[in-house]
């Protein structure tokens, strides 16, 4: 029997125990990281076992949660991560100005790597599965124990194989491609599984949606988003100066526990209705039903990329928002901000009305930056609308891609970028 | 263990168990006086030491905060009886000493009713029905993870070890 992508990682990663699937096995680790809110619990987990860090090359701190600080509580929180990384010289530390959201810093900085087993005190650790790692959120007490042992203990994981073919229509992002899949297997369809995206639509998928697509596994309960890497992947990190990694391909007889077909062709843009990522319709549902909106966000690990701001700003060209909505733009990562500001999108954003931050996860998480009052309606390109996600629990969020979150700014409305 | 059950429904995310706005702080008192607050307004107020939290499908959903099953365990719950359980709820709730059980029989429990949970055989006693339910056995790895006190305990075993 052959083995999937995720066991071939496991098995090169595994110290105790063995690739069957369901087993526990105990695995090196090549990269833990943790962000302001989940790394103090890890270093104080690591300085009740001793404090002794095992390779500090192979851990990363990210502060992006409630940074630039929004409280005095978040600055105690990133005092503690920037201190811990002072001290122990980290070299993957980012300040405010460098730091971006950690999804997007990571994989731009060259850290995540084909064939690596990477874990993060982090959900959307995941995002990194599509450069062909095994990367998967852990909690800061597994962080707190890789950074003292360069291992954490994994249970091997079966994979569901998503196939999809046929052709991507107008306005069809990897986005609307993964809240598809989400509301067609649940938000507990892959839970403990791998979900590994291939077929056609997938190898000639950009980058950019790769990761949005991963970003979102663990919103169907997956434990990581796999893609086999392959020449977009290596043209990505020779860019980025990433001349190693291992290229795994998952075997042609791999015991797969489900293999789903999907047929794009058919597919629309995608919206995901309060408050579960599985309650999604196709948009031309969605435009009939007058959902007004109060604020349309478009960033996260999710959504804020290059290219997503880049759709944003073909549809904002020449645009103003509607009068009532607030539109909030947030670049993922420094460098992101920069390329926007030097393509001019900056300059299309603000004559739309648009206000742009700097990198952080803010109002994803109900962080800052934009929370919601309780009875308003957002469109939002990140990947949650749980109750309570964005700021009040009695806040209704709707999820798309940055086409459908511009398109629906300026319609003042959900609606389609066809509608303008 | 026994006590008096909180119930709750499939999904239950971890944007619930302990709402984002409270997570500048790591402090468990603080933690628990916020957990479960946006689906049970009474539950912070009301649980007592030894209740036990019965649910369904997917409990503890969403993001990798560890403040989730620390809000609970702080709140005085000494175990959760589930369905299912989301990945990283999982394997957070184990590693900081927490104790979860699947059962797929969790729709007969009624929310107030008392409960006994036998942590050896995994049986569960429904005192106020005398109904009797069966959990899933633990893999051997997690009985190591519980006997040990949680991750801690197994991370300075391992140290020694290597
Ligand atoms: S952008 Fe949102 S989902 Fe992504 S890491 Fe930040 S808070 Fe989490």
């Amino acid at each position: 029997m052959g083995l999937t992508i995720a066991q071939k990682i496991l098995q090169d990663h595994i110290v105790r125990g063995n690739v069957n699937v369901g087993e526990i096995i105990l695995a090196r680790v090549d990269l833990a990281f943790a962000n302001d809110v989940t790394a103090p619990i890890s270093i104080d987990f690591l300085k009740r076992i001793g404090g002794k860090i095992y390779d500090k090359q192979k851990i990363a701190l990210i502060p992006d949660h409630f940074t630039p600080n929004k409280d005095i509580k978040s600055a105690e929180q990133c005092k503690t991560v920037r201190e811990f990384a002072e001290q122990n010289n980290i070299p993957h530390y980012w300040e405010v100005g460098e730091a971006g959201i950690e999804h997007v810093l990571l994989p731009e900085r060259g850290l995540i790597k084909p064939g690596m087993l990477v874990t993060g005190a982090d959900s959307h650790t995941c995002t990194g599965g599509a450069l062909g790692a095994f990367a998967t959120g852990v909690g800061s007490a597994d962080t707190g124990f890789a950074f003292a042992t360069g291992m954490l203990w994994f249970k091997v994981p079966h994979t569901i194989k998503f196939i999809y073919n046929g052709k991507r229509g107008k306005w069809v992002m990897g986005k609307d491609l993964i809240l598809y899949t989400i509301g067609k297997v649940g938000v507990s369809g892959a839970l403990y599984k791998v979900m590994e995206f291939t077929g056609p639509v997938i190898r000639n998928l950009p980058m950019d949606d790769r990761f949005t697509m991963c970003n979102m596994a663990i919103e169907a309960g997956g434990k990581t988003g796999i893609v086999e890497p392959d020449d977009i992947t290596r043209k990505y990190l020779s860019e980025r100066g990433v001349k190693d990694g291992v290229f795994y391909k998952s075997d042609e007889d791999a015991e797969y526990d489900d293999i789903i077909e999907i047929d794009v062709s058919n597919i629309e843009p995608q919206v995901a209705f309060p408050h579960l990522p599985e309650n999604t319709k196709p948009i031309s549902e969605v435009a009939k039903e007058d959902i007004k909106i109060d604020q349309a966000f478009i960033g996260s690990c999710t959504n804020g990329r290059l290219s997503d701001l880049r759709i944003a700003a073909k549809i904002l060209k020449g645009r103003k928002k509607d009068k009532h909505v607030r539109l909030i733009i947030i670049p993922s990562t420094p460098l992101i901000y920069r390329q926007a500001l030097k393509e001019g999108l900056f300059d299309i954003f603000l004559d739309a009305g648009a206000v742009i931050s700097t990198p952080t996860c803010g109002p994803c998480l109900g962080g800052h930056m934009g929370v919601l009052a309780s009875g308003e309606v957002a469109i939002s390109t990140t990947n949650r609308n749980f109750v309570g996600r964005m700021g009040s629990p009695k806040a209704y969020i709707y999820l798309s891609n940055p086409a459908i979150a511009a398109a629906s700014a300026v319609l003042g409305k959900i609606g389609s970028p066809d509608e303008l | 263990m026994k006590g008096r059950v909180w119930k709750f429904k499939d999904n239950v995310d971890t944007d619930v168990i302990i709402p984002a706005r409270y997570l500048n702080t790591s402090n468990e008192r603080e933690l628990a006086k916020h957990c479960m607050e946006d689906i049970n307004q009474n539950f912070a107020k009301e649980v007592k030491k030894g209740d036990i939290i019965v649910a369904g499908e997917n409990f503890g959903c969403g993001s990798s905060r560890e403040h989730a099953p620390i809000s609970i365990k702080a709140s005085g719950i000494a175990c959760v009886i589930a369905k299912s359980f989301a990945r990283i709820f999982y394997r957070n709730s184990f590693n900081i000493g927490l104790p979860l059980f699947e059962c797929k029989e969790t729709d007969r429990i009624r929310e107030k009713d008392i409960i006994e949970v036998d942590t050896n055989t995994g049986e569960i006693k429904d005192i106020s029905t005398g109904e009797t339910f069966h959990t899933l056995p633990l893999p051997p790895f997690m009985q190591e993870l519980v006997r040990l006190g949680g991750l801690e305990g197994y991370a300075k075993k391992l140290l020694k070890e290597i």
